[in-house]
C-alpha cells in the first residue's frame, strides 16, 4: 500500500489539477481572511471577541463568505476532483490491469489511493489554516490562545472527515462507471444533490409534518424536524459541527426556546463539552466514509480487470 | 517438463453467452505456446482467467502449480502478464514506469534500478529511458510492455497480442526478442494472436480456439500432419500455351482428385505423388513445363481450416 501512495501522492502534487484548486483555495482563503479581519479591526466599538481568530474563520461579511462556509461548499470539489478519475483513470490509460497484475493485493491499490488523497486534504486544510493564522497575528497583532489551537485542529479533522467523504464517493463511482465523465459527473450531482436539493426537501418535508407553525413551539419543532432531516447531508453534519466546533458559546442547533434558554449562563463552552455535541456528527461522516468505501471494496474485490 | 498452465474444464459465461467453454489448455514449461483464434473467441477471457484477473465460472487453472483464484499473488509473483493496448504512466518517463512496477514487486531499490537498465537494454529502449512515455511510438510502448514484464525475472510470460497495430518490421522486432527470451532465459511463453505468418515463426506449440472452444492443440507439424492425412498430395501446376486441352488427360491420371483452375495453372488435389506421371505426360504432349511446385498446407490453411469447421 505505501508504495502506491508515495506515487499517488507526487502524482497529485505534480499535477496541474492540484496547483488549481490550491491558487484557488489560497486566493479565496486569503481573500476572507482579509476581509474578516479587515471587519475585526474597524469595529473599534464593540468589545473585542473572545476567541478572534475563531472568529476570523466564521466571520462573514455582506459580499465575502467567511472560510468556514467557503470551506464547507469547495471542500466537496477538492475530494470529488482528487477522486473521480483514481479507478477510472487507470482503466482508461490501460494502466490498470498493468498494476494489477502485479503481487500486490487489490485493496492496496484502493488503499493507497484513498489515503494519498486524503493526505493531500490535510496538507491543503493545514496550510489554509497556516495562512489565515499567519494573517491574523499581522493584522491584529497577537497570536491565537491554546484554546482556539485545538478548536483549529478538530476543525481540520471535522474537513479532512468530510471532504473524505466526497473522495471516497468519486472513487467510488470512479468504479462504478469506466467513463471518468459520468464518474465526475454523478460526484457532482450528488454534491448539488446534497447542498441544494437536500436543504429544500427538507423545508418541504418539515412544512408537511407540521402544517402550523403559529405558535413558538410548532415553529421550534418544525425546525426540528428539518434539522434531522437535513443531517443525511454531509454538509449539514460538516456545517453544524463546524458552527459548534468554532463558536464556544454555541451549546444548541437549531432554534432554542426562550424557555430552554433560560437560566444558560452566557458562558463559553470547554472543548470537550463542544466536542460532546458534535461527536455523532463526527461519528457519522466517518461512517458515511466506511459506508462508501465498503462499496467499493465489494465491487472492486470481484471485479473484472479488462483493460 | 512440467505445465506451467493448465485448465481443466474452464469454463466462463458472461449472462447467457459463453465465453470460454470448457478448455483444457497445458502449457509446458520452456516452450513457445501460441494462442490462436479470431477476435472475440475467448483468448483474453482465458488469459485473465489464468491471472485471477476475472473469476472462472467453473473448471479448475493451475498456473505455476497455483491456483490463480485463490493465490493470485503467488501467481502474479511468477508470471509477466503484458496486455493487449498496454498502457502507461505518460507523464513519468520509461525508467519511471518501470520503476514502479519493480517496487510493486518489492524489489530492492538498487536491485530495481540496476535491473530496469539490464531490461530497458534488452529491449533497445536504453537511449529513451529518460524520455515521457507520452513521447513514445506504440511499437516502442509495446518494447517497454515486455521491459516491464521481465523485470520480475518471471518464470513465464503472458503476451495478450503483442504484435497488434505494429508495423511488419516492428512486429519482428518483438517476436525475435520473444525468441531470444525463450531461447536464453529459458522463459516460457504463452502469447495470444490471430495474425498466423506472424507467430509461425516463433512457436513450437499452438492451440486454436473459437467461440470459446479449444479445437485443436498441439505441435505445427502435428497440425501440419492432421490435415495431410486428408489432402496427402497437393501441387500447382503451370504450362506454357493452352492448358484447357490438356484437363482432361490430366483427369485420366490416377491419383488426381480434382482440378482446381487458379489464375496461373491448375491446382492439383491428389491421393498420391502424380509429379512423375504428369510429367512424362507433358513430354508426350510436347508442352512446356513453367512450374510443378508443392502447395503443403500452411498454418493459415490449417487455421482458416478448423475456422470454417467451427
Amino acid at each position: 500500500m505505501g508504495i502506491v501512495f508515495w506515487k499517488e501522492l507526487a502524482d497529485h502534487f505534480s499535477s496541474r489539477r492540484f496547483m488549481i484548486l490550491l491558487a484557488l483555495i489560497v486566493l479565496i482563503g486569503l481573500w476572507a481572511t482579509y476581509a474578516a479581519g479587515q471587519a475585526i479591526r474597524q469595529d473599534t466599538e464593540g468589545s473585542p471577541a473572545q476567541y478572534v481568530f475563531l472568529f476570523l474563520l466564521t466571520s462573514g461579511t455582506a459580499t465575502v463568505f467567511s472560510l468556514a462556509t467557503f470551506l464547507g461548499f469547495f471542500g466537496p470539489l477538492v475530494g470529488i476532483t482528487l477522486g473521480f478519475d483514481s479507478i477510472s483513470g487507470e482503466y482508461a490509460r490501460g494502466t490498470l490491469s498493468r498494476v494489477l497484475s502485479q503481487p500486490i493485493y487489490r485493496d492496496s491499490l484502493l488503499n493507497g489511493k484513498f489515503f494519498a488523497g486524503l493526505a493531500t486534504v490535510a496538507i491543503l486544510w493545514a496550510s489554509i489554516l497556516l495562512l489565515v493564522i499567519g494573517l491574523g497575528i499581522t493584522m491584529l497583532g497577537f497570536p491565537p490562545n491554546a484554546e482556539e489551537l485545538w478548536r483549529m485542529l478538530f476543525f481540520t479533522l471535522v474537513g479532512v472527515f468530510y471532504v473524505g467523504f466526497w473522495l471516497a464517493l468519486a472513487m467510488l463511482f470512479s468504479l462504478l462507471f469506466q467513463r471518468t465523465v459520468t464518474a465526475a459527473l454523478a460526484s457532482m450531482a450528488v454534491w448539488l444533490f446534497m447542498t441544494l436539493f437536500v436543504i429544500i426537501i427538507s423545508q418541504g418535508v418539515a412544512s408537511v409534518i407540521v402544517p402550523d407553525a403559529s405558535t413558538p413551539e410548532q415553529l421550534a419543532h418544525r425546525a426540528d424536524v428539518e434539522n434531522v432531516i437535513s443531517r443525511i447531508s454531509p454538509s449539514t453534519l460538516f456545517s453544524e459541527s463546524v458552527s459548534i466546533l468554532l463558536n464556544p458559546a454555541a451549546r444548541v442547533f437549531g432554534i432554542a426556546l426562550r424557555s430552554q434558554a433560560e437560566g444558560i449562563l452566557p458562558t463559553p463552552l470547554a472543548l470537550h463539552q463542544s466536542l460532546n455535541l458534535v461527536w455523532p456528527h463526527i461519528t457519522t461522516l466517518f461512517a458515511l466514509v466506511a459506508v462508501c468505501f465498503g462499496i467499493s471494496y465489494i465491487i472492486f474485490m470481484r471485479a473484472e480487470i479488462r483493460a | 517438463m512440467s505445465a506451467v498452465v493448465a485448465t481443466q474444464n474452464l469454463t466462463k459465461r458472461y449472462h447467457e453467452v459463453l465465453a470460454v467453454n470448457a478448455l483444457n489448455l497445458t502449457v509446458e514449461e520452456g516452450e513457445v505456446f501460441g494462442f490462436l483464434g479470431p477476435n472475440g473467441a475467448g483468448k483474453t477471457t482465458t488469459i485473465l482467467m489464468l491471472l485471477g484477473l476475472t473469476e472462472p465460472t467453473s473448471g479448475k487453472v493451475s498456473v505455476c502449480g497455483f491456483s490463480p483464484t485463490s493465490e493470485p499473488l503467488e501467481v502474479k509473483r511468477r508470471v509477466g502478464y503484458l496486455p493487449e493496448n498496454p498502457g502507461f504512466y505518460e507523464d513519468l518517463s520509461a525508467k519511471e514506469n518501470l520503476l514502479y512496477m519493480a517496487r510493486l514487486n518489492r524489489i530492492p531499490e538498487d536491485e530495481a534500478r540496476r535491473r530496469t537498465t539490464d531490461v530497458l537494454d534488452q529491449v533497445g529502449l536504453s537511449e529513451d529511458g529518460r524520455r515521457l512515455v507520452r513521447e513514445y511510438s506504440r511499437g516502442m510502448k509495446q518494447r517497454l510492455g515486455i521491459a516491464e514484464v521481465l523485470i520480475k525475472n518471471p518464470v513465464a510470460i503472458i503476451l495478450d497480442e503483442p504484435t497488434l497495430g505494429i508495423d511488419p518490421d516492428g512486429a519482428i522486432r518483438i517476436l525475435e526478442m520473444i525468441k531470444i527470451l525463450n531461447r536464453e532465459r529459458g522463459l516460457t511463453v504463452m502469447l495470444s494472436s490471430h495474425q498466423l505468418q506472424q507467430v509461425q515463426q516463433i512457436c513450437s506449440r499452438v492451440g486454436i480456439i473459437v467461440k470459446g472452444r479449444l479445437i485443436v492443440q498441439g505441435h505445427m507439424d502435428e497440425l501440419g500432419r492432421a490435415i495431410l492425412k486428408e489432402r496427402q498430395w497437393n501441387f500447382l501446376l503451370e504450362v506454357g500455351g493452352s492448358a484447357n486441352a490438356l484437363e482432361n488427360d490430366l483427369r485420366s491420371i490416377h491419383g488426381i482428385d480434382e482440378l482446381e483452375k487458379r489464375d496461373h495453372g491448375v491446382f492439383l488435389r491428389c491421393t498420391r505423388d502424380v509429379r512423375p506421371d504428369v510429367l512424362s505426360l507433358l513430354a508426350h504432349k510436347n508442352l512446356p513445363l513453367l512450374q510443378l511446385r508443392s502447395e503443403d498446407p500452411t498454418l493459415e490453411e490449417i487455421y482458416l481450416k478448423y475456422f470454417r469447421e467451427a
